[in-house]
């Protein structure tokens, strides 16, 4: 069914009964030409982008748990292309463009908001650092404007711009940046690609991946066999499980990253607001919660829950930054798991077993990348060619120490990140 | 969370630094060749469950502690000195 204003209105006179389930619900088949191991984000666009861009259908996406029940849901729906290096940058521009045509290729509704995103700056170092930055985004053909103090007070009136610590300085301001429905967005790439014929199999568990002589020939699973000539691992916190069944070891460690949701409000928060030197950010969702974040716990972590003393970082940051926020009443709290690298970069590449492909190392910034991430993924797969945006997103640079993208600037280490 | 020190007792989790994987203490020698190197630096076990790792008592008495920790559950099994650990 193709949805359109007409079709609301139509049901609406109907008793909303034409509704139907927007992908099928298919037994996994014994062979097909290429397995997506993870139905998050990334995994889902991967295999729309095989079905539309390389006319591959037939494919299956196994998932072992729901659709949109993974880091796709668990997150804080920001969508923006501020990257600084060559490599990070030219990959997240160009997910940017798909997000921007996103939902009419999709044809649904993922409800994204180009509601502008400010990231805060506190001195003069971080003025010229943000500036630079805003340059590469224009060099990169996207959009950065850099904002005073009384440019930023335009925007977001109610912050506290003398707070002794970190006065307000001024902000760069990302007009294109904003936010999405997170669910939607899984949903939209599933029923995308279901309706390409690809095979959307839930509760379906990879218990281990078949190789022989060096060539992948398929995966087991908790459903039965499954013979594929390609396999694409995209399991974002899970990867070391899931290339261990592959005999790698990953550059990746897990950590647990947290969130938050107040009570629906009026709406007061009109953009995506970043406050690095808290290590806070907050936005507005549609239905009227603040949706806000900090940094990872820094421990290693599969709990998908994290501990008190980072909630209370955040808590703090939050009061710092806009005292108002006091007044509202958090809903919930959650966490999910992190793949994180050494340099703070993702990687897309083949591995050393033929036909073996992984995607992952996204860090706490996957969620801005499913488009791309899925389009480059699909491309390396289909073709075994690396795609010019995401060129640089090599699993060996960590090995090598060529072509490391420590865009924080910490340094390549693990804890770091 | 809460880490038992074997110097100072049970404390906040907040006293501590998190280093990362246990395995730094095992340095590979200077001819170990890149595997080794790139094995100690970067790849990862990364395990879901029993794990151990390098705390810094950092707001306590200064030791690096070996800590044996669940990453699923968040369970801390207890915790010995760096250096009492064998290389």
């Amino acid at each position: 069914m193709r949805y359109s204003g007409l079709q609301v209105i139509k049901e609406g006179l109907f008793g909303q009964k034409g509704w139907k389930p927007v992908w099928r619900d298919p037994d996994p088949k014994p062979e097909y030409e290429a397995i997506i191991i993870g139905g998050g984000g990334h995994g889902l666009s991967t295999a729309y982008y095989l079905a539309k861009e390389h006319g591959l259908t037939n494919i299956a996406v196994l998932e072992k748990g729901y659709i949109g029940g993974g880091n796709v849901g668990r997150n804080t729906t920001i969508v923006r292309a501020n990257y600084f290096l060559p490599g990070n940058s030219e990959f997240y521009s160009h997910s940017l463009k798909l997000w921007e045509g996103m939902e009419q290729d999709l044809n649904y509704n993922v409800m994204h908001s180009q509601r502008g995103l400010i990231n805060l700056f506190h001195s003069d170092g971080q003025r010229d650092a943000f500036a630079r930055r805003g340059n590469a985004m224009i060099n990169q053909g996207d959009d950065a404007i850099l904002l005073d103090r009384d440019g930023v007070r335009e925007h977001l009136p109610y912050l506290d711009f003398d707070t002794s610590r970190f006065p307000i300085y001024g902000g760069l301001y990302h007009p294109r940046g904003g936010t999405a429905r997170h669910d939607a967005v899984a949903w939209g790439y599933a029923r995308g690609a279901d309706q390409r014929g690809v095979d959307i199999i839930q509760n379906c568990e990879v218990t281990g991946i078949d190789i022989e002589g060096g060539v992948v020939k398929g995966v087991q699973t908790t459903r039965g066999a499954i013979k594929a000539k390609k396999v694409g691992i995209v399991v974002a916190g899970r990867s070391g499980q899931v290339a261990a069944m592959a005999g790698m070891r990953l550059p990746i460690e897990s950590h647990v990253l947290q969130a938050f949701v107040t009570e629906g409000l009026k709406p007061i928060i009109d953009h995506v607001v970043s406050f690095g030197m808290g290590h806070f950010y907050i936005s507005q969702s549609d239905k009227g919660g603040l949706v806000f974040g900090g940094d990872i716990d820094f421990y290693s972590s599969y709990a998908s829950r994290g501990n008190l003393p980072m909630k209370e970082h955040v808590m703090e940051a939050a009061m710092t930054l806009m005292p108002m926020i006091g007044k509202a009443r958090v809903l919930r709290s959650w966490g999910g798991i992190m793949d994180m690298t050494p340099d703070g970069s993702p990687i897309i590449d083949k591995t050393p077993t033929k036909g073996l492909f992984i995607d992952c190392g996204w860090c706490y910034g996957g969620f801005k990348a499913v488009p791309g991430s899925g389009f480059s993924f699909a491309h390396l797969m289909a073709t075994g060619d690396y795609h010019a945006p995401a060129a640089k997103f090599r699993l060996d640079r960590f090995a090598t120490g060529v072509g490391l993208m420590d865009e924080e600037g910490t340094g390549s280490q693990h804890n770091l990140h | 969370m809460r880490i038992e020190c074997p110097n100072c007792g049970e404390r906040d989790r907040r006293e501590f630094t998190y280093q990362g994987d246990a395995l730094a203490l095992r340095r590979p020698a200077v001819d170990a060749g890149e595997q080794a190197w790139d094995d100690y630096l970067h790849n990862r076990d990364n395990p879901a469950g029993e794990t151990k790792d390098l705390w810094f008592h950092e707001a306590g008495c200064g030791a690096w502690l070996v800590v044996e920790r669940n990453t699923v559950t968040h369970t801390v099994q207890g915790a010995v000195l760096a250096e009492k650990v064998k290389r």
